[in-house]
Protein backbone atom coordinates (compact mmCIF):
# COMPACT_ATOMS: atom_id res chain seq x y z
CA UNK A 1 0.00 0.00 0.00
CA UNK A 2 1.50 3.69 -0.58
CA UNK A 3 0.97 6.64 0.92
CA UNK A 4 -1.00 8.43 -1.74
CA UNK A 5 -3.55 5.13 -1.50
CA UNK A 6 -4.70 6.47 2.10
CA UNK A 7 -3.78 9.83 2.59
CA UNK A 8 -4.56 12.91 0.62
CA UNK A 9 -2.80 16.23 0.56
CA UNK A 10 -4.93 19.57 1.07
CA UNK A 11 -4.35 20.71 -2.19
CA UNK A 12 -5.92 17.61 -3.86
CA UNK A 13 -8.38 17.69 -1.71
CA UNK A 14 -9.43 21.80 -2.57
CA UNK A 15 -8.88 20.51 -6.40
CA UNK A 16 -11.47 17.40 -6.03
CA UNK A 17 -14.06 19.12 -3.20
CA UNK A 18 -17.02 18.49 -6.26
CA UNK A 19 -15.58 15.61 -7.84
CA UNK A 20 -18.18 12.57 -7.76
CA UNK A 21 -17.50 9.79 -6.11
CA UNK A 22 -15.37 11.97 -3.66
CA UNK A 23 -17.20 12.60 0.08
CA UNK A 24 -16.01 14.74 2.56
CA UNK A 25 -16.25 13.78 6.18
CA UNK A 26 -15.73 16.00 9.06
CA UNK A 27 -15.22 13.92 12.00
CA UNK A 28 -15.03 15.38 15.54
CA UNK A 29 -16.56 14.86 19.25
CA UNK A 30 -17.22 18.36 19.37
CA UNK A 31 -18.68 19.61 16.18
CA UNK A 32 -18.89 23.48 16.97
CA UNK A 33 -16.09 23.65 14.43
CA UNK A 34 -18.19 22.42 11.74
CA UNK A 35 -20.83 24.09 12.34
CA UNK A 36 -18.88 27.84 12.68
CA UNK A 37 -17.15 26.68 9.23
CA UNK A 38 -16.38 23.40 7.03
CA UNK A 39 -14.82 22.54 4.08
CA UNK A 40 -16.98 23.27 1.31
CA UNK A 41 -19.55 19.91 0.51
CA UNK A 42 -18.50 18.26 3.68
CA UNK A 43 -21.07 16.04 6.08
CA UNK A 44 -19.98 16.08 9.59
CA UNK A 45 -19.88 12.65 11.94
CA UNK A 46 -20.56 13.34 15.37
CA UNK A 47 -17.76 10.92 17.39
CA UNK A 48 -19.68 10.30 20.26
CA UNK A 49 -23.18 10.95 19.43
CA UNK A 50 -23.04 8.95 15.87
CA UNK A 51 -20.42 6.28 16.45
CA UNK A 52 -20.56 5.23 19.88
CA UNK A 53 -23.50 3.20 21.23
CA UNK A 54 -25.79 5.58 23.19
CA UNK A 55 -26.46 2.33 26.20
CA UNK A 56 -23.71 -0.01 25.88
CA UNK A 57 -20.21 1.02 26.14
CA UNK A 58 -19.64 0.32 22.71
CA UNK A 59 -19.85 1.50 19.01
CA UNK A 60 -22.78 1.26 16.91
CA UNK A 61 -23.79 -2.34 15.51
CA UNK A 62 -23.45 -3.33 12.10
CA UNK A 63 -27.11 -1.88 11.22
CA UNK A 64 -26.53 0.83 13.00
CA UNK A 65 -23.50 2.17 10.86
CA UNK A 66 -25.62 1.48 8.03
CA UNK A 67 -28.22 3.33 8.77
CA UNK A 68 -25.77 6.43 9.65
CA UNK A 69 -24.20 6.17 6.32
CA UNK A 70 -26.71 5.80 4.22
CA UNK A 71 -28.51 8.75 6.07
CA UNK A 72 -25.11 10.79 5.39
CA UNK A 73 -25.40 10.01 1.87
CA UNK A 74 -22.40 8.30 1.86
CA UNK A 75 -22.25 4.88 -0.82
CA UNK A 76 -20.19 1.93 -0.80
CA UNK A 77 -17.80 2.92 -3.72
CA UNK A 78 -17.56 6.60 -2.67
CA UNK A 79 -13.73 7.23 -1.78
CA UNK A 80 -14.75 8.95 1.50
CA UNK A 81 -11.92 11.69 2.76
CA UNK A 82 -11.92 12.48 6.37
CA UNK A 83 -10.44 15.49 8.21
CA UNK A 84 -11.42 16.38 11.69
CA UNK A 85 -9.54 18.87 14.34
CA UNK A 86 -6.84 17.77 17.37
CA UNK A 87 -4.53 16.82 14.83
CA UNK A 88 -6.81 14.22 12.75
CA UNK A 89 -7.70 12.14 16.24
CA UNK A 90 -10.73 11.45 15.77
CA UNK A 91 -10.65 11.32 12.03
CA UNK A 92 -8.15 8.54 12.34
CA UNK A 93 -10.69 6.85 14.71
CA UNK A 94 -12.94 7.27 12.34
CA UNK A 95 -10.94 6.16 9.47
CA UNK A 96 -10.30 2.51 11.58
CA UNK A 97 -13.88 2.64 12.38
CA UNK A 98 -14.60 2.93 8.40
CA UNK A 99 -12.19 -0.33 8.11
CA UNK A 100 -13.84 -2.13 10.46
CA UNK A 101 -16.88 -2.19 8.52
CA UNK A 102 -15.10 -3.02 5.45
CA UNK A 103 -15.13 0.44 4.07
CA UNK A 104 -11.97 0.22 1.63
CA UNK A 105 -12.20 3.00 -0.36
CA UNK A 106 -11.26 5.64 2.66
CA UNK A 107 -8.36 8.38 2.85
CA UNK A 108 -7.05 10.91 5.46
CA UNK A 109 -6.74 14.39 4.85
CA UNK A 110 -3.00 14.81 5.86
CA UNK A 111 -3.16 17.41 8.46
CA UNK A 112 -6.89 17.66 8.69
CA UNK A 113 -8.44 20.63 9.81
CA UNK A 114 -5.17 22.74 10.98
CA UNK A 115 -3.20 22.26 8.01
CA UNK A 116 -6.12 23.28 5.98
CA UNK A 117 -6.99 26.98 8.37
CA UNK A 118 -3.01 27.85 8.45
CA UNK A 119 -2.99 27.01 4.38
CA UNK A 120 -6.02 29.81 4.73
CA UNK A 121 -8.31 27.22 2.44
CA UNK A 122 -11.64 28.32 2.40
CA UNK A 123 -14.15 27.18 4.88
CA UNK A 124 -18.05 27.84 4.54
CA UNK A 125 -21.08 27.04 6.47
CA UNK A 126 -23.77 25.82 3.46
CA UNK A 127 -25.93 23.17 5.10
CA UNK A 128 -24.77 20.12 3.16
CA UNK A 129 -27.59 17.72 1.81
CA UNK A 130 -26.69 14.54 0.12
CA UNK A 131 -29.28 12.17 -1.24
CA UNK A 132 -30.05 9.29 1.04
CA UNK A 133 -28.20 5.85 -0.07
CA UNK A 134 -28.46 2.24 0.48
CA UNK A 135 -25.07 1.62 2.08
CA UNK A 136 -24.18 -1.70 3.50
CA UNK A 137 -21.47 -2.61 5.92
CA UNK A 138 -19.14 -6.01 6.33
CA UNK A 139 -18.96 -7.43 9.82
CA UNK A 140 -16.27 -6.10 12.22
CA UNK A 141 -13.22 -7.06 11.13
CA UNK A 142 -11.22 -8.19 14.05
CA UNK A 143 -8.04 -8.20 12.68
CA UNK A 144 -7.56 -5.20 13.46
CA UNK A 145 -9.58 -4.61 17.06
CA UNK A 146 -8.05 -5.76 20.49
CA UNK A 147 -10.30 -6.52 23.44
CA UNK A 148 -8.80 -6.42 26.96
CA UNK A 149 -8.04 -10.32 27.29
CA UNK A 150 -5.95 -10.00 24.15
CA UNK A 151 -3.93 -7.00 25.43
CA UNK A 152 -3.51 -8.72 28.95
CA UNK A 153 -2.27 -11.91 26.75
CA UNK A 154 -0.13 -9.58 25.12
CA UNK A 155 2.30 -8.54 27.86
CA UNK A 156 5.66 -9.66 27.34
CA UNK A 157 5.61 -10.94 23.93
CA UNK A 158 3.29 -8.41 21.52
CA UNK A 159 4.60 -4.40 20.56
CA UNK A 160 2.48 -3.00 23.01
CA UNK A 161 2.49 1.35 22.15
CA UNK A 162 1.25 3.18 24.40
CA UNK A 163 0.65 6.48 22.28
CA UNK A 164 -0.16 8.71 25.77
CA UNK A 165 1.91 11.24 26.82
CA UNK A 166 4.85 11.06 28.91
CA UNK A 167 2.91 11.98 32.18
CA UNK A 168 0.31 10.01 31.23
CA UNK A 169 2.22 6.68 30.61
CA UNK A 170 4.20 7.23 33.82
CA UNK A 171 1.61 7.73 36.14
CA UNK A 172 1.50 11.16 36.81
CA UNK A 173 -1.23 12.42 34.42
CA UNK A 174 -4.78 10.62 34.09
CA UNK A 175 -5.24 13.08 30.49
CA UNK A 176 -3.98 14.74 28.57
CA UNK A 177 -3.27 18.24 29.91
CA UNK A 178 -5.91 20.64 27.96
CA UNK A 179 -8.32 17.70 29.83
CA UNK A 180 -9.44 18.19 33.52
CA UNK A 181 -7.67 15.20 34.91
CA UNK A 182 -10.75 12.61 35.17
CA UNK A 183 -11.34 8.98 34.24
CA UNK A 184 -9.41 5.75 35.07
CA UNK A 185 -9.33 4.20 38.59
CA UNK A 186 -5.61 3.64 38.52
CA UNK A 187 -2.65 5.79 36.37
CA UNK A 188 0.21 3.96 34.65
CA UNK A 189 1.00 1.68 32.00
CA UNK A 190 0.74 -1.89 30.87
CA UNK A 191 4.06 -3.49 31.76
CA UNK A 192 5.70 -4.31 28.83
CA UNK A 193 4.49 -1.44 26.96
CA UNK A 194 6.95 1.34 25.29
CA UNK A 195 5.95 4.84 25.62
CA UNK A 196 5.81 6.45 21.70
CA UNK A 197 3.65 9.84 22.12
CA UNK A 198 1.33 10.06 19.31
CA UNK A 199 2.35 13.28 18.47
CA UNK A 200 5.92 11.74 17.33
CA UNK A 201 4.47 11.01 14.40
CA UNK A 202 3.44 14.01 13.40
CA UNK A 203 4.47 17.49 12.05
CA UNK A 204 3.73 20.89 13.70
CA UNK A 205 0.88 21.68 11.25
CA UNK A 206 -0.27 18.03 11.70
CA UNK A 207 0.69 16.40 9.09
CA UNK A 208 1.97 12.58 9.14
CA UNK A 209 6.31 12.53 9.35
CA UNK A 210 7.38 10.67 6.34
CA UNK A 211 7.88 6.76 6.52
CA UNK A 212 11.70 7.16 7.05
CA UNK A 213 11.16 9.49 9.85
CA UNK A 214 8.12 7.56 11.18
CA UNK A 215 10.51 4.24 11.06
CA UNK A 216 13.00 5.48 13.05
CA UNK A 217 11.26 6.91 16.00
CA UNK A 218 9.43 3.72 16.44
CA UNK A 219 12.49 1.62 15.69
CA UNK A 220 14.58 4.00 18.61
CA UNK A 221 11.85 3.00 21.09
CA UNK A 222 11.79 -0.76 21.02
CA UNK A 223 9.45 -1.68 18.29
CA UNK A 224 10.11 -4.94 16.94
CA UNK A 225 8.88 -5.42 13.66
CA UNK A 226 8.48 -9.07 13.77
CA UNK A 227 6.09 -8.67 16.55
CA UNK A 228 2.50 -8.71 16.85
CA UNK A 229 1.45 -4.93 17.86
CA UNK A 230 -1.17 -3.59 20.10
CA UNK A 231 -1.48 0.02 20.37
CA UNK A 232 -3.35 1.87 22.93
CA UNK A 233 -4.22 5.70 24.77
CA UNK A 234 -7.17 6.66 27.11
CA UNK A 235 -9.97 6.56 24.40
CA UNK A 236 -8.92 4.63 21.84
CA UNK A 237 -8.63 7.96 19.28
CA UNK A 238 -4.79 8.84 19.40
CA UNK A 239 -3.94 5.64 19.39
CA UNK A 240 -5.82 4.97 15.82
CA UNK A 241 -3.55 7.56 14.88
CA UNK A 242 -0.51 5.65 15.28
CA UNK A 243 -2.72 2.53 14.39
CA UNK A 244 -2.68 4.74 10.80
CA UNK A 245 0.98 5.10 10.90
CA UNK A 246 2.03 1.40 11.60
CA UNK A 247 -0.30 -0.35 10.04
CA UNK A 248 -1.26 2.25 7.17
CA UNK A 249 1.48 3.89 6.46
CA UNK A 250 4.49 1.63 7.66
CA UNK A 251 2.24 -1.47 6.33
CA UNK A 252 3.54 -3.46 9.16
CA UNK A 253 0.58 -6.28 8.76
CA UNK A 254 -1.01 -7.25 12.13
CA UNK A 255 -1.43 -3.77 14.57
CA UNK A 256 -4.79 -3.65 16.67
CA UNK A 257 -6.18 -0.40 18.37
CA UNK A 258 -7.35 -1.30 21.96
CA UNK A 259 -10.39 1.56 21.66
CA UNK A 260 -11.12 -0.08 25.65
CA UNK A 261 -7.29 1.73 25.88
CA UNK A 262 -6.65 2.88 29.43
CA UNK A 263 -9.98 3.88 30.66
CA UNK A 264 -10.79 0.26 30.63
CA UNK A 265 -7.33 -1.69 31.53
CA UNK A 266 -6.66 1.15 34.34
CA UNK A 267 -9.85 0.22 36.12
CA UNK A 268 -9.72 -3.61 35.72
CA UNK A 269 -9.01 -5.55 38.85
CA UNK A 270 -6.34 -7.75 39.31
CA UNK A 271 -4.38 -7.15 36.08
CA UNK A 272 -0.84 -5.29 36.42
CA UNK A 273 -0.04 -2.27 36.07
CA UNK A 274 3.55 -0.38 35.82
CA UNK A 275 4.28 2.74 37.20
CA UNK A 276 7.39 5.25 35.82
CA UNK A 277 9.05 6.12 32.79
CA UNK A 278 9.18 1.88 32.19
CA UNK A 279 12.91 2.23 31.36
CA UNK A 280 14.56 1.37 34.81
CA UNK A 281 13.62 -2.30 34.76
CA UNK B 1 -17.88 19.22 30.06
CA UNK B 2 -17.33 15.96 28.09
CA UNK B 3 -16.03 13.36 30.59
CA UNK B 4 -14.87 10.25 28.49
CA UNK B 5 -13.90 12.47 25.31
CA UNK B 6 -10.87 14.45 24.08
CA UNK B 7 -12.39 17.32 22.73
CA UNK B 8 -11.32 20.20 24.84
CA UNK B 9 -13.36 22.37 27.53
CA UNK B 10 -14.07 25.64 25.75
CA UNK B 11 -11.46 27.83 26.29
CA UNK B 12 -12.04 30.89 28.25
CA UNK B 13 -14.73 30.16 30.41
CA UNK B 14 -14.24 30.23 34.59
CA UNK B 15 -11.73 28.20 35.44
CA UNK B 16 -12.42 25.82 38.56
CA UNK B 17 -8.92 24.48 39.67
CA UNK B 18 -8.65 21.61 41.50
CA UNK B 19 -6.62 21.83 44.67
CA UNK B 20 -3.51 19.77 43.30
CA UNK B 21 -4.35 20.85 39.47
CA UNK B 22 -1.85 23.01 38.19
CA UNK B 23 -3.47 25.49 34.89
CA UNK B 24 -1.85 27.49 32.10
CA UNK B 25 -3.73 29.91 30.86
CA UNK B 26 -3.87 32.91 28.64
CA UNK B 27 -4.25 34.73 25.81
CA UNK B 28 -2.76 34.77 22.09
CA UNK B 29 -2.09 38.55 21.23
CA UNK B 30 -1.14 39.61 17.47
CA UNK B 31 0.03 43.67 17.68
CA UNK B 32 -1.59 43.60 20.94
CA UNK B 33 -5.33 42.36 19.57
CA UNK B 34 -6.65 38.44 20.66
CA UNK B 35 -6.21 36.08 18.17
CA UNK B 36 -8.91 33.61 17.92
CA UNK B 37 -8.84 29.93 16.58
CA UNK B 38 -4.72 29.91 16.79
CA UNK B 39 -3.72 26.18 17.71
CA UNK B 40 -2.20 26.52 20.70
CA UNK B 41 1.03 23.78 21.63
CA UNK B 42 2.31 23.16 25.75
CA UNK B 43 5.81 21.79 24.68
CA UNK B 44 7.13 20.02 27.90
CA UNK B 45 10.53 21.39 29.39
CA UNK B 46 12.88 19.05 26.57
CA UNK B 47 10.67 20.48 24.00
CA UNK B 48 8.10 17.53 23.56
CA UNK B 49 4.47 18.47 22.92
CA UNK B 50 2.20 17.44 25.20
CA UNK B 51 -0.96 19.08 24.23
CA UNK B 52 -3.12 21.73 21.97
CA UNK B 53 -5.83 23.63 22.26
CA UNK B 54 -7.62 26.14 19.76
CA UNK B 55 -7.79 29.32 21.11
CA UNK B 56 -11.12 31.25 21.66
CA UNK B 57 -12.85 34.18 19.73
CA UNK B 58 -10.47 36.38 22.55
CA UNK B 59 -7.78 34.51 21.94
CA UNK B 60 -7.75 32.35 24.93
CA UNK B 61 -6.45 28.95 26.26
CA UNK B 62 -5.75 26.84 29.56
CA UNK B 63 -3.73 23.92 29.87
CA UNK B 64 -3.73 21.40 32.68
CA UNK B 65 -0.80 20.46 33.31
CA UNK B 66 1.86 19.31 36.11
CA UNK B 67 4.34 21.45 37.85
CA UNK B 68 7.49 22.11 36.03
CA UNK B 69 9.13 25.00 33.16
CA UNK B 70 6.71 24.47 29.89
CA UNK B 71 6.55 26.47 26.73
CA UNK B 72 3.26 27.20 24.90
CA UNK B 73 3.98 27.90 21.33
CA UNK B 74 0.99 29.37 18.74
CA UNK B 75 0.33 28.76 15.23
CA UNK B 76 -1.89 30.55 13.21
CA UNK B 77 -2.20 31.89 9.69
CA UNK B 78 -1.23 35.05 10.30
CA UNK B 79 2.08 33.75 12.06
CA UNK B 80 3.12 32.03 14.72
CA UNK B 81 4.94 32.32 18.49
CA UNK B 82 5.62 31.18 21.82
CA UNK B 83 6.74 31.93 25.42
CA UNK B 84 7.48 30.06 28.57
CA UNK B 85 6.05 29.69 31.35
CA UNK B 86 7.49 28.03 34.94
CA UNK B 87 4.59 26.59 37.17
CA UNK B 88 6.40 25.97 40.74
CA UNK B 89 3.02 24.30 41.76
CA UNK B 90 -0.76 23.93 41.80
CA UNK B 91 -2.74 26.80 40.79
CA UNK B 92 -3.09 29.46 37.89
CA UNK B 93 -0.28 30.55 35.89
CA UNK B 94 -0.37 33.19 33.43
CA UNK B 95 1.09 33.75 30.25
CA UNK B 96 0.92 35.14 27.11
CA UNK B 97 1.89 34.50 23.75
CA UNK B 98 2.48 36.61 21.08
CA UNK B 99 2.52 35.75 16.99
CA UNK B 100 3.91 37.38 14.15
Amino acid sequence: MSREDVLVSAAWSEENLTTPGVVFVEVDEDTTAYDGGHIPGAVKIDWKNELQDPVRRDFVDREGFEKLLSAKGIANDDTVILYGGNNNWFAAYAYWYFKLYGHDTVKLLDGGRKKWELDGRPLDKEQVERPATGYQAQEQNLAIRAFRDEVVDAIGNKNLVDVRSPDEFSGKLLAPAHLPQEQAQRAGHIPSAINVPWSKAANEDGTFKSNEELAEIYGEAGFDGSRKTIAYCRIGERSSHTWFALHELLGHEDVKNYDGSWTEYGSLVGVPVELGSGKEG
Amino acid sequence: MSLDGCGAPQQGVDIQVGANEVVLTGKVRSDGAPVGGAFVRLLDASGEFTAEVVSSAEGDFRFYAAPGAWTIRALHRSGNGQASVNADGPGVHPVEVAVA
